[in-house]
Parts: structure tokens; C-alpha cells; sequence
């Protein structure tokens, strides 16, 4: 064979479709190896709804509890704490909870919850996922009036979980999916079906 | 080959020839070793990539024992942790040793950046040994960070949560990304799991990978030296540097000093401050990780501080996600931020000098503010020398341009 003989187009041709043909296999081949880094089934299955009793919860007090490994933060919240969401509507990013992925549509009220007394919010700061502390007392001194404070980066938050403005937390804590299987009980982690 | 096949049935010229007739082990040994020379002015500030090597030699050696014991899951991590500590015999000295060498390696690679700032190490030709050199220390912090989660203390915790998240401040795929680094919905058993094969297996060889090409492209180029001139630039009659002497057996007789030296420093942390009051060793790390209370006070190891401040100075979750990627990214682009004409500090004028000073003091009080609480006077501190950490960088072609410069010998600079 000689220069003159040399197909090149031809040869380009089939040198490019190896190389996409090898390029969609490895591709191809990447799937499964990425997808087993997805949380696994046993993961999602752990992920169950849990539930929690209200029934010994005095006002002004808080329980802790794990669902999917998160912490989720549910205070019953006495009339001083109702009292000042209206009050510091005014410091807040976004006090009508209008970022829709933050809470589902029926927290989306004034009190970010099912019922008024009841608060369910993940303990989960919306900056960088440190566990908020509670600092329930209010300090008139420093314009504190009562809520969540991260210890990690200084972003607070009013008794209904939103943030205040000037901290670095974008959004107010999420509330996770949850509904009140009776008076004294509800079920975190599911909105509808039975309980 | 036709060499080999004349050769058959005469043995002769020894073991080495036969090897090198198959292999350049000969050719290699001197191309890196007994015949790469580097300039015989050399100061004490070019011992860190040797040191550098014996640390990432420490952290193999004494990573492979404690993965003898070691256990990567959420229930038996921490308690295999105090049982290396308690009943391995030496079991506490071996990890000791991975724990101090871990800040040790932050140390000695500082100040090997350091060097490369001091004498224009990255400027031409040498750019492509500072990005690789980059991308070494990008590596080495994955490395430290997976490492910090495995002991599953409270901070290794609480640590990997709050630097996990910071990929939730992408728009668009963040949450998608934070769930797939974690492979589960929290921080749990999975992820410990993921990050002990990223820690023991994948970063470790991508480091070795690195370094191994870091030193490759070296010897290709040449080292340079505290005056900053190319020395190949005058050579004898054999071809060798008249500046330059050979690696072995010059300069690693003066190597073996320096680890010396270096060895009876680790040493003395390891026996008796491997802790080193809670900046190597935090103290809340002695308590197991726990979900539902992050510790009052929370702070990365002190080599991850100085970028951390720029983070926790910004009063945005987005722009404090990329001012914080940006301040570890941007020594890279040093290479053209600098439009000096000559590489050595010693003959640079007043300007680089200022601008090297300030940034070494902004570099160690953005260290010293990311151990301290995020509040009051340290918050305003933070901003003000995260501003000058990149005007440090981003003024860069501005003053290294105008910098009056003295003129640059022919040949090195020796002093008595």
C-alpha cells in the first residue's frame, strides 16, 4: 500500500468512532459504580418515620429526636414565645416563610406549624449543619427576645426557626414533613397515609 | 537487544550491567541522584521537600499499623481508637506519630510555600512544579480532613458536618452533592466507611502520584536557588553547572542534618505534647461523636484555620462558600500574578518585600482568628485580614510590575 492508497477520511472516520464508542462504554461502565455511592436501601429503610408522644411536654419545653440521623428539634411553645414571633417579624429574612423547600405548605404559616403551640424544625443549621442551641431567655440588654443560636458561626434564630437578618445562615430551619397522628402524638417524617 | 543476544554465555560486568542492560536503573539513579545537580548556595530553607518526604514516609509507615487495629465503623470506631491507645503494645506511639505527622506534614509544606515565595521557586520555568505542587497540598487536605472524621470523636463529627455542608452552598446540585459525598441523609456509619477507603487507599496513591511527577518535572527543569538564577546558564567542560554540586553525596549529607533536626522536634511532641494544648489533638475529640449536640466551640485543626476565618467573615452562605475555595486556590495563579523580573527576594525592591511581610502576618492572624469564637472584635479582624490576604494576591501585577529591582548576579552568591 502505498501514501497515495491511504483513505485518511476513512481512517479519521474510524478513529473518532472508537474513541465515542470506548467514551459511551466507560461511560456506561461509570454508572453503577457511582450509583453505589447513593444512600443504599438499608439507608432509606432506616430513614422510617418515628414517632413522638406530646403528651408529658410542658409548655416552654423541648424535645430532641433523630429521624434519618438528623436531629429535629420539637418545642411546645408557651404564650411568651407565640408572643414575640409577631414582634420580630420586622429583623427577619424572611418571616412569611416564602422559600417554598424550607417547610411544607401547611407550616407555611405565621407559626411555621401544624398547630400553633407545637414547633417542629430540624436541628440543623441552614449555614453549614451545626446543631443550634437553645437560648430561650430573652436579654433586653442585647435585643435578644429568646430563640435558637449556632455556636458554630453565630447564626440565630426566633422561636418559629427563621433566621434573623446579618447571619450567615441563607434560610430559616427546615421543618420536615410531619402530622399529628393524635392529640398528644405526632409522626415525623410523614404527611399523609396511615399512621 | 541485539547487545543482550552477543552477549549470551559471557558473563560479564557484573549484576548491575545485567540489570541495566533490562532496566535504566544506572541512567535513573543519576539522572535523579548522583548526577542532578543543584546550586551549592543552598540555605536552610531548602531542607522542607526533603523533610516533606520523610513525613509522608512517617504517615504511610505508621498509617499501615493503625489500620492493623483500626476499625471504620460508626459503633467501633471510636472505642478501636482507645483500644490502639490503651492495649496494642506501642500502639499509643504509633498513633501519636500519625497524628502529630499530620500537622507536622501542614508545617513543613507551609514552609516549603513559603521557600517558593521567598526565591521565585514557581516563576519560569518552573510553573508546572508549583501547580503540581498545589494540587499536592489540595490532596494532602482531602487527606487530613477524611482522616480527622475516622477516630469519630465529637469534632471529627461536628468537623466533617459543617465542611460537608459548605458543598450544600452550590446552587442547583448542592443538596444533590452533599447527599452523594455522604451517601446517606446524615453523617453515619456509611460515610465514616467511604472516607477510611478514600483516606487508606485513593488519596494516598493520588499523593504518591503527585509527588513522583512534582519531582519528575524538578529534575527536569533543575532546582532553583536562593539568588534566583539559572545556573546552567554557566557550565564546565564536563557539561556540570560550575554552580552546582551533586544531590548525593552534597546535599543529602546536608539533608541528613535537617532530619535530624527535624526528628528530635516531632519527637519531642510525640512524647510529650502529642495534644499540643488541643491544636493538634482537639479536646473535644476525646468525647464520641454525638448527633444531637454540637460541641460549644467548634473549629477545624489550625491548617485549615486561615481559610476557614475567610469563611466564617463572610455574612453570606454562597459568597462565604466561594471567598473560601478562592483563598485556596489562588496561590495557583502566582506564576502570573507576578510580573517580576527577577525571582529572588534578594534583589527585589521595597514592595514585594512590604506585601510578603503583610501577607505572612494576615496568613498566621486568619490562623490564630479561626480557633477563636466567631464574634465581636475577631469577626471585624477576620474581615479586615481576609481583604488583605487577597489584595495580597490580586495587586499582585500592580506592584511586582512598578518594584524597583537590583540587578541579578551572573553567578551565585556565595558567603563565607
Amino acid at each position: 500500500m502505498t501514501e497515495d492508497d491511504l483513505d485518511s477520511n476513512r481512517r479519521h472516520f474510524l478513529a473518532v468512532a472508537t474513541a465515542v464508542t470506548g467514551a459511551v462504554g466507560v461511560g456506561a461502565a461509570l454508572v453503577p459504580f457511582l450509583s453505589s455511592l447513593k444512600p443504599s436501601a438499608r439507608a432509606q429503610a432506616l430513614g422510617a418515620p418515628v414517632q413522638v408522644s406530646l403528651a408529658a411536654m410542658q409548655p416552654g419545653e423541648m424535645v430532641r429526636v433523630i429521624w434519618r440521623g438528623r436531629l429535629v428539634f420539637v418545642l411546645r411553645r408557651n404564650e411568651t414565645m407565640l408572643a414575640t414571633l409577631g414582634a420580630v417579624a420586622g429583623e427577619l429574612r424572611d418571616p412569611n416563610s416564602e422559600v417554598v423547600e424550607q417547610q411544607p405548605d401547611y407550616a407555611a404559616n405565621e407559626t411555621r406549624s401544624v398547630k400553633p403551640e407545637y414547633l417542629v424544625v430540624e436541628g440543623s443549621c441552614t449555614h453549614l449543619g451545626c446543631a443550634p442551641l437553645e437560648d430561650f431567655e430573652p436579654r433586653a440588654v442585647e435585643g435578644w427576645p429568646g430563640g435558637f443560636f449556632c455556636p458554630c458561626h453565630g447564626s440565630k434564630f426566633d422561636f418559629a426557626g427563621r433566621v434573623f437578618k446579618g447571619v450567615p445562615a441563607p434560610t430559616n430551619l427546615r421543618v420536615p414533613p410531619h402530622r399529628f397522628v393524635r392529640d398528644d402524638m405526632i409522626l415525623i417524617g410523614q404527611d399523609t397515609g396511615a399512621a | 537487544m541485539a547487545r543482550i543476544e552477543a552477549e549470551v554465555g559471557k558473563p560479564q560486568g557484573g549484576l548491575m550491567k545485567w540489570i541495566d542492560d533490562r532496566f535504566p536503573f544506572t541512567k535513573t539513579l543519576e539522572h535523579h541522584v548522583t548526577k542532578y545537580y543543584a546550586s551549592k548556595n543552598f540555605n536552610w530553607w531548602y531542607v522542607f521537600g526533603v523533610l516533606a518526604f520523610v513525613v509522608l514516609a512517617i504517615q504511610l509507615l505508621t498509617g499501615i499499623f493503625l489500620t492493623m487495629n483500626y476499625k471504620p465503623s460508626a459503633d467501633e470506631a471510636f472505642a478501636s481508637v482507645e483500644y490502639i491507645m490503651r492495649d496494642v503494645e506501642w500502639g499509643w506511639l504509633i498513633r501519636y506519630m500519625h497524628s502529630t505527622g499530620a500537622s507536622f506534614f501542614f508545617i513543613v509544606v507551609y514552609l516549603h510555600m513559603f521557600r517558593a515565595m521567598l526565591y521565585g521557586s514557581y516563576k519560569k520555568p518552573r510553573e508546572l512544579i508549583w501547580i503540581i505542587g498545589m494540587l499536592i497540598l489540595l490532596v494532602l487536605m482531602a487527606e487530613a480532613f477524611a482522616g480527622y472524621l475516622l477516630p469519630w470523636g465529637q469534632m471529627s463529627y461536628w468537623g466533617a458536618q459543617v465542611i460537608i455542608s459548605l458543598f450544600g452552598a452550590i446552587p442547583v446540585i448542592g443538596d444533590g452533592l452533599v447527599e452523594f459525598i455522604r451517601g446517606d441523609y446524615s453523617i453515619s456509619d456509611i460515610t465514616l466507611n467511604r472516607f477510611f477507603a478514600l483516606h487508606v487507599i485513593v488519596l494516598p496513591l493520588a499523593l504518591i502520584g503527585l509527588v513522583f511527577v512534582h519531582i519528575v518535572a524538578l529534575h527536569e527543569v533543575g532546582s532553583n536557588n536562593p539568588d534566583g538564577i539559572d545556573i546552567k546558564k554557566h557550565k564546565g567542560p564536563d557539561g556540570v553547572p560550575l554552580d552546582g554540586i551533586a544531590f548525593h553525596p552534597y546535599h543529602t549529607s546536608k539533608d541528613l542534618v535537617a532530619i535530624v533536626v527535624f526528628l528530635m522536634v516531632f519527637s519531642a511532641v510525640v512524647f510529650f505534647a502529642p495534644e499540643m494544648g488541643g491544636y493538634f489533638l482537639e479536646h473535644a475529640n476525646f468525647e464520641p461523636a454525638n448527633v444531637s449536640a454540637t460541641p460549644e466551640h467548634i473549629a477545624p485543626v489550625w491548617y485549615f484555620t486561615p481559610y476557614y476565618s475567610i469563611l466564617r467573615a463572610v455574612p453570606d452562605k454562597f459568597w462565604g462558600f466561594v471567598l473560601f475555595a478562592a483563598s485556596v486556590l489562588m496561590p495557583m495563579f502566582l506564576p502570573w500574578l507576578d510580573r517580576s523580573r527577577v525571582r529572588s527576594i534578594r534583589y527585589r525592591g521595597w514592595m514585594y518585600k512590604t506585601a510578603l511581610s503583610i501577607f505572612v502576618v494576615t496568613f498566621l492572624a486568619l490562623l490564630w482568628l479561626g480557633l477563636q469564637p466567631a464574634e465581636g472584635i475577631y469577626v471585624l479582624l477576620a474581615r479586615i485580614f481576609s481583604v488583605l490576604y487577597f489584595a495580597f494576591f490580586l495587586l499582585m501585577p500592580y506592584y511586582t510590575a512598578r518594584d524597583k529591582t537590583k540587578p541579578v548576579p551572573d553567578r551565585v552568591v556565595y558567603h563565607d
